[in-house]
């Protein structure tokens, strides 16, 4: 036993099996940071089609409809198995249980049968791409009843889905209730666990929502039951609130936690204790509560009532007053600090800029006026792709290099993680930054043609997704070639749990379960300079 | 471990979900680090957490309910005309009853009382399947009147509702046999009874919905 466990993670058993039925919360984590990299990659390919696609008005390289497939795909691929999933699951797994003291999640079968079952929904969504789904990620009646593609099969996928994603939020619940070490107080609790905290409850309150709104689109297919069927007295527009009651507040299952990065990212590079800790926490939380509440400013021109669609556009804007309190609180912790721009701070600082353009488009599209002109083109896109990319994927990136000492006791080259860095910046707002005007010019989403008038800024956007192609590219290339030598326990210096033991952890994680006497974010303060 | 293992390992973790719920019976594998009664509260704290969701669940169905009863108010009270109130409150009484024994289990196993709790459990069992059995002759005698999912809005929400509850009756049924057979292995006693526990808030679920389901189908006629 003394042998094994000094032993890391990495090495306590070896080959398949020995991560397949493996119930540390370290390695289910690393199996979905494993999963969802695939599907992103797999989206991502999808997703540069489409954009190749407009190097030209009408056909370049693809038909209308695998045009229509494609898009589907990379949003429905993107949403549900990548961005839902991605952050909480891969790196709340690994981070949770070592953040708070604790030697696992509280149900660690419970963890890996949601593993599982995320494999298996994603298995199955994969069969239904035989006769892809063309109708987008959003499923809108009446087109996903009439079309003749394995809507059936795709909804089921993502309802397996579902149930994974409400598992491993009952999971970090629980585990964060009842698996504090002592002294880990409520108010000494790391930001990323807040986060975290805040995503669990909206996927357990929220999820099960869209699982009825599939379970009876798929009824609609299958026996005709009407609920959305107007020539059978049914709404459609029943459908888009069901589905909206859960989708926005997925949007927050897919940001809080690239939010819970940022803040632990900013303190550590910019040795101060972060700015607002109490405002930042529950901010999250407040954040989840009024997220349930904005699903009509999706529906401003389905055609309900005046008075709906005032009072959603302004709990939409209340939903910005939160979000703001964290970017201002992250901006005063980098006030004063002594900044030091490694490759996971880059990505956070890109997070704040991006973030906020995203934020604020946010607003404009919340604006009942401004929404009628702007609704379903391309500044929409822009818009999400802002928040979910400029957001939840550069937190991503961050984590990814910010926590790549701790996950894979290795170091990498920072330099050219930042070249990779800087091109991605830069390739993500030739994509993007063109189609806030493309949209404001009149351009609808999910087109297949536009007119000639367009196509240099369509072509300025294409161009885009090859620089940040290659930048990916790059950021593989030197995340999969670890520099030599073994990392340090802390290289950050930095103050949280999670670095107090050697890289990679152990299986167990601690030895002793440790006593917390002290806030977390202590930078520059007497403790330190101790230590 | 060659391919048949994991295949073979696959299945069986399958075929016992109840395994899910850690038990203590596990051998302690250093994943297990807590004590009984973080584990025991743990447990209850995430069942909870999971009837919440099946509350939201079938809140769609209730919000759909809501939607268009107001909108066809004639519609639903024809329609409830149609269903049969008498096996309607035989089933509302079975099931009442079920969460009785149920509830009498909980606490028999709570006093090691290891007969009485089989006992209880094979009546909730015996209750849930003979719900399941008058629920098939209402289906069919639905059909046979030329009544199916999609002949109106209402009889979509009727079967939609108790056709997914009726699925949860399985599942509780599942869930009830699998503790049951492990109370014949001799797995649970007063010191380890969270899984009957959490099993039987549960089946107290699967009732509950059903206690709102009857009067808003059978009896707004």
């Amino acid at each position: 036993m003394s042998q094994e466990q000094e032993k890391n993670y990495l090495e306590n058993g070896e080959g398949f099996a020995s991560w397949f039925f493996t119930v540390d919360h370290k390695r289910i984590g690393i199996m979905y940071l494993w999963a969802i990299g695939v599907f992103f990659i797999i989206a991502a390919i999808a997703s540069f089609l489409v954009r190749f696609e407009h190097l030209t008005p009408g056909q370049t390289i693809i038909s209308a409809h695998t045009y229509n497939v494609l898009f589907t795909l990379h949003g429905s691929m993107m949403v549900f198995l990548f961005i839902v999933p991605g952050v909480a699951a891969s790196f709340g797994n690994f981070l949770i249980p070592l953040m708070i003291g604790a030697k696992d999640v509280i149900f660690p079968k419970l963890n890996l049968y949601s593993f599982w079952l995320y494999l298996f929904g994603a298995a199955v969504f994969m069969i239904a791409l035989a006769a892809p789904a063309d109708t987008g990620w959003t499923f809108y009646t009446p087109y996903s009843i009439e079309s003749g593609a394995n809507v059936i099969l795709i909804t089921f996928g993502i309802f397996i889905l579902g149930f994974s994603s409400i598992l491993t939020g009952i999971n970090f619940i629980v585990t964060m209730h009842k698996l504090r070490a002592p002294g880990m107080t409520w108010d000494r609790l790391p930001l990323f666990c807040w986060a975290a905290y805040a995503t669990s409850l909206l996927q357990v309150l929220a999820t099960p929502v869209v699982g009825i709104t599939l379970l009876l689109l798929i009824g609609e297919r299958y026996f005709g039951l009407g609920f959305f069927d107007p020539a059978r007295g049914g709404d459609p527009v029943l459908f888009q609130h069901f589905f909206w009651f859960y989708s926005h507040p997925a949007v927050y299952i897919m940001i809080l936690p690239a939010m819970g990065i940022i803040s632990e990212v900013m303190p550590v590079f910019s040795r101060k204790p972060i700015f607002g800790y109490k405002a930042i926490a529950y901010a999250s939380l407040a954040i989840a509560l009024i997220s349930f509440l904005v699903w009509g400013h999706h529906m401003f021109v389905s055609g309900q009532s005046k008075l709906i669609n005032v009072i959603f556009s302004v709990i939409t804007y209340a939903v910005a007053v939160p979000t703001a309190i964290k970017v201002f609180n992250w901006l005063w912790t980098l006030y004063k600090g002594s900044i030091e721009l490694s490759t996971a701070m880059l990505y956070s600082l890109a997070f704040i800029f991006l973030f906020t353009i995203g934020g604020l488009t946010g607003l404009f599209l919340g604006a009942l006026a401004a929404d009628v002109h702007l609704h379903d083109t391309y500044f929409v896109v822009a818009h999400m792709h802002y928040v979910m990319i400029g957001g939840t994927v550069f937190g991503f990136f961050a984590a990814l290099h910010f926590w790549y000492p701790k996950m894979w006791g290795r170091m990498f080259d920072e330099f050219k993680a930042k070249i990779a860095f800087v091109l991605i910046f830069i390739g993500f707002n030739v994509i993007f930054f063109p189609q806030f005007i493309l949209g404001t010019l009149g351009m609808p989403r999910r087109y297949f043609n536009y007119a000639p008038e367009f196509q240099s800024l369509h072509q300025l956007s294409t161009y885009g997704t090859w620089i940040g192609a290659a930048g990916f590219i790059l950021m593989l290339w030197t995340l999969m070639r670890p520099l030599p030598g073994k990392a340090p326990g802390n290289p950050y210096r930095s103050l949280s749990l999670e670095w107090s033991m050697d890289s990679p952890p152990g299986t167990f994680n601690f030895d002793e379960i440790p006593t917390i006497t002290e806030p977390v974010y202590n930078y520059g303060t007497k403790i330190e300079e101790e230590s | 471990m060659g391919f048949f293992d994991v295949t073979s390992k696959v299945l069986k973790s399958i075929a016992y979900p109840s395994e899910m719920v850690p038990s203590i019976d596990t051998e302690d594998d250093g994943h297990h680090h807590f004590d009984h009664e973080t584990e025991h509260s743990g447990a209850k704290l995430g069942m909870w957490l999971f009837l919440a969701t099946e509350l939201l669940l079938f809140g769609g169905l209730f919000a759909a309910y809501a939607i268009y009863r107001a909108k066809y108010p004639d519609m639903f009270q024809h329609g409830s005309q149609n269903l049969n109130v008498v096996l309607g409150t035989v089933n509302t009484v079975i099931l009442i009853f079920s969460s009785l024994t149920v509830a009498i289990a909980v606490k028999a196993i709570q006093e090691n009382r290891i007969k009485l709790v089989k006992i209880m459990l094979w009546i909730t069992i015996i209750c849930a399947a003979i719900f399941a059995v008058n629920k098939y002759f209402e289906y069919s005698y639905k059909f046979n009147l030329g009544i199916f999912p999609g002949t109106d809005i209402f009889y979509s929400i009727y079967f939609a509702a108790t056709g997914v509850h009726m699925l949860h009756v399985f599942i509780g049924m599942a869930v009830l046999g699998v503790l049951l057979r492990k109370v014949y292995k001799g797995k649970y006693s007063k010191d380890n009874y969270t899984a009957i526990e959490i099993g039987g808030l549960y089946w107290h679920l699967v009732d509950l919905i059903w206690i709102y389901l009857f009067p808003l189908l059978y009896l707004v006629g």
